[in-house]
């Protein structure tokens, strides 16, 4: 059954680092190409934040560097530039090909036990167009009034030429295009890799949640990263071809709505394609580290199925204010309320999962809780926004910016960085530093918590987004202290991150090893080398339970662990099983059915156990 | 149960193991990852055109009259045959692939050409609607004076335009029509380019084994093409004012 092709290594340079196929070398390609912008997006938030907690003030030891013509000072197109580029830049250039460019190639072929991805050529030319986007990125901050300014939202007529007639918009708005293509190709990838390269009984309830969570990514981006796709071609079309598709009023017949609709009908799957993947690690994590089975394992991956369906129904909720009829609203109000509930399953698992766990809190963990924990705080008030009473006020005010910031920045950035300290040794071959990592995560969940809530409280108290000095207005002037602090905490949380950096680079470049599975874990990847061969598994793996097999008292009795890898045969079978101990089908279990029998193992028959013995 | 298959799989691979040698999948049957692969970017592009479409409905909802004074009207007549083209397109396409399965080479050829001229023209026809052959047409006007006009005029002549290219006034009618068809014709360039890689191939005997599988995949795409052209031509052209 061995059929998955073993190819040679490749010998040159180019062959191995530059248009590599091996899905690992890819993965660490776009965790490169996300941290790089991920610094770079985390500056331009530095400066947002400079800008409103030191308004008017020039920006200290930098400023005559990146603003020369100003002498560092931020003006209100720099900023309106500097907020926009800072959204888009995190959310399509950092935060995805961090969590899904890299995690999923890192983590779907090992996880399922593939010698590589469905389409490994197709994978490559993913990651180049993705470079094609990065050049248009940085190409935006260098034409004649600078880059793109009219919000990541990007929303018409602001984003047309009316309102950002520079180059650097266009620019920004072909990076988007750019990248959603090489994200259409990678997901085509991920869907097929998922349905068609699982190992012999890796069923689907026996996949790692954080492969669900890519999976169902995966979906959303192939099936709404079109959309936007469309919206992106129609609107450099209004720039630049004479159409009118956008432009309405005085100045056209369209239909700037229209662009708002194509935006959240991609938007909105969007915030769920940055949280799945996070929701994902999240269930494995916790699993992993308070060694125990993740709490209803197939209560989460149909919470999961649940959200990344609702997703798709419920984008009318960023619309609300823009006159929708009310009984439209009213539906999309229910629809985004409702999918608060597999959300909220979601949360209550994991709490089960770590209950009465013996907690191991090594970074990795710190930071999973840390993204249950902001992420419950981004879920609630999303509930606040959901709701049309509420949203009427709070509505393009900070508290949105909060609550987003909460669930999909801070929960994601936690989140990857948490699968950054624990897949590193199927990076680099070694684990980085414990005890740095423990502060760096300690000072992470601090600054994130405080900054994102100041924001939310200042957003409660009326503050709007996007507005260059908010104390111009002197019913926000009292708000400049509150202000103040929060830049602090976000000064503070970019300048822990400098741990991170040493951490990394020391991790890459230290010539320590560990051995295969330095966190005694059980799915398929912690069987190979850190890091792995370059066609993974020499023989293709056959799993015979599911990803969480901690605790089990019958594998502490015969292998003297708490955990047994998913590919494992108990050395004697439990009496009454009878000789199971036939070679011929080793992988009996490997129906569906299977996966429920696996299940119940982890969590029925050691209670059995117990209470026989 | 997948063991056994995955055994019985075995026996007919040769040289090189292929994306369709991988194990039999309890869930997806012999479905290969390039024939699932190839449908889940349908999905994709099928949400591509979608996004296209709203933006057409919403454009055509809000603006009255939909058709400019002065503009012509689209020729349904000329674009039904053309859409008959591209079903028969989708029938050689089958019969190709039927042929293909029976490994019946010449066959295969002919039908996989048949379909590549079905495509051709559909192009030559699109192009005739947005330009007119004015050379061609001129030389034909020499014999019959009504078709060497017909022939020679295109839409672009009768002043529809996208977006103000040509000078013309914005009309959301004129952008919208050519966004959309000429996504669509690129759509069509593309499976014609694909068809005559398929045919090259077939020709150079890589499917003389009977493994079909990249006919088939290429015709999904065929198919799918096709199938959009309905939507489009339904939508684009046969709704009246
Ligand atoms: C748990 C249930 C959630 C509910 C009920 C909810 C509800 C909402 C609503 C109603 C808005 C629009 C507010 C407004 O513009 O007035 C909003 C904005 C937003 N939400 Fe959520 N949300 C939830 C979870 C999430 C998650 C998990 C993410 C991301 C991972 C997310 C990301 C965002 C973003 C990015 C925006 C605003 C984008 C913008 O306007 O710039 N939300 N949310
Ligand atoms: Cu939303």
């Amino acid at each position: 059954m061995d059929l998955q092709p073993i190819h040679s290594p490749p010998t040159t340079f180019i062959k191995k680092y530059v248009f590599s196929t091996d899905h690992k070398v890819i993965a660490r390609q776009f965790l490169w190409a996300g941290l790089l912008f991920l610094a770079i997006g985390g500056g331009l938030g530095m400066l947002i934040r400079w800008a409103w907690g030191f308004p008017g003030e020039a920006v200290p030891v930098i400023g005559d560097l990146i603003l020369p013509h100003s002498n560092g000072v931020i003006g209100p197109s720099t900023y309106n530039g500097i907020f926009t580029s800072h959204g888009l830049i995190m959310i399509f250039f950092a935060i995805t090909p961090m969590m899904i460019g890299s995690f999923g190639n890192l983590c779907i072929p090992l996880a399922i036990g593939a010698r590589d991805m469905a389409f490994p050529t197709l994978n490559m030319l993913s990651f180049w167009t993705f470079v094609i986007a990065l050049l248009c990125v940085l190409a935006s901050f260098f034409v004649p009034m600078g880059t793109a300014a009219a919000g990541w939202t990007t929303y018409p007529p602001l984003s047309t030429q009316i309102g950002t007639p520079g180059l650097g918009q266009t620019f920004m708005v072909l990076a988007i295009f750019f990248t959603g293509s090489a994200t259409i190709m990678g997901g085509v990838n991920y869907v097929t890799t998922v349905m068609r390269l699982r190992a012999p009984g890796m069923t689907y309830m026996r996949m790692p949640l954080t492969i669900w969570g890519q999976w169902l990514t995966a979906i959303l981006n192939v099936l709404f990263v079109p959309v936007l796709a469309a919206a992106a071609i129609m609107l450099i079309m209004d720039r630049h071809f004479g159409t009118e598709f956008f432009i309405a009023g005085a100045n056209g017949p369209g239909d700037p709505i229209l662009f708002q609709h194509l935006f959240w009908i991609f938007g909105h799957p969007e915030v769920y394609i940055l949280i799945l993947p996070a929701w994902g690690f999240a269930g494995d994590l916790l699993s992993y580290f308070s060694r125990k089975p993740a709490y209803w394992y197939k209560g989460q991956v149909w919470a999961m199925c649940a959200v990344t369906v609702l997703s798709a129904i419920v984008y009318g909720h960023h619309m609300f204010l823009t006159g929708m009829n009310p009984l439209l609203g009213q539906s999309f109000m229910l629809l985004t309320l409702i999918i608060s509930v597999p959300a909220e399953l979601l949360f209550l698992n994991w709490l089960h999962t770590m209950w009465k766990g013996s907690i191991r809190l090594t970074t990795p963990m710190i930071f999973t809780l840390g993204m249950v924990f902001v992420f419950g705080l981004g879920g609630l008030t999303g509930i606040f926004l959901g709701t049309i009473s509420t949203d009427i006020y709070l509505h393009d005010t900070m508290f949105v910016v909060g609550h987003f910031h909460y669930t999909m920045a801070a929960a994601a950035f936690l989140a990857t960085m948490g699968a950054i300290y624990f897949w590193f040794p199927k990076f680099y071959g070694c684990q980085m530093n414990e005890a740095i990592g423990k502060i760096h995560a300690w000072l992470s969940i601090i600054f994130i918590t405080l900054l994102f809530g100041g924001q939310m409280v200042v957003g409660f108290s009326g503050q709007n987004r996007r507005l260059w000095n908010p104390f111009e207005y002197t019913f926000l002037e009292h708000l400049t202290e509150l202000n103040l602090l929060t830049t602090y905490a976000a000064f503070a949380l970019g300048i822990s991150q400098l741990l991170f950096v040493w951490n990394f680079m020391e991790g890459v470049f230290s010539k320590r090893t560990c051995g295969n599975n330095p966190w005694e874990v059980g799915t398929l990847e912690w069987e190979l080398s850190s890091p792995p061969p370059v066609h993974n598994f020499t023989t293709i793996p056959t799993v015979l339970r599911g990803p969480h097999e901690y605790a089990n008292p019958e594998v502490r009795r015969t292998l003297g662990r708490d955990w047994i890898s998913q590919t494992e045969e108990l050395p004697s079978q439990p009496a009454g099983t009878g000789g199971a101990d036939s070679g011929a089908a080793p992988a009996g279990g490997d129906s569906a059915d299977g996966a429920a029998d696996g299940d119940a193992a982890a969590s029925d028959e050691p209670a059995a156990e117990v209470a026989g013995g | 149960m997948s063991a056994e298959a995955a055994a019985a799989h075995d026996h007919h691979h040769h040289h090189a193991p292929r994306q369709e040698d991988y194990p039999v999948d309890p869930h997806y049957g012999q479905a290969t990852g390039g024939k699932l692969g190839m449908w889940v970017f349908l999905l994709s592009d099928a949400l591509t055109f979608a996004g296209f479409l709203l933006g057409y409905a919403i454009a055509r909802g809000g603006t009255k009259p939909w058709i400019p004074e002065g503009l012509p009207e689209l020729g349904i007549n000329f674009t039904a045959c053309l859409t008959f083209l591209l079903i028969c397109s989708s029938v050689t396409m089958v019969l190709a692939f039927q042929a293909a399965t029976e490994r019946n080479k010449q066959e295969t050829l002919k039908y996989l050409g048949l379909t590549i001229f079905g495509g051709f023209l559909f192009l030559c026809g699109q192009y005739k609607e947005y330009f007119g052959f004015e050379l061609l047409g001129s030389l034909v006007a020499n014999f019959h004076a009504d078709w060497g006009a017909w022939l020679a005029m295109g839409l672009t002549d009768e002043g529809l335009f996208f977006g103000t290219l040509g000078g013309s006034e914005y009309s959301a009618y004129g952008s919208t029509f050519y966004m959309i068809t000429a996504f669509h014709g690129m759509h069509v360039l593309t499976g014609v380019g694909y068809l005559i890689v398929i045919f090259i191939r077939t020709y150079m005997g890589k499917y003389d084994d009977g493994n079909t599988n990249h006919i088939e995949i290429c015709g999904l795409f065929w198919h799918f093409v096709d199938l959009v052209w309905i939507l489009v031509f339904t939508f684009v052209y046969l709704i009246p004012e």
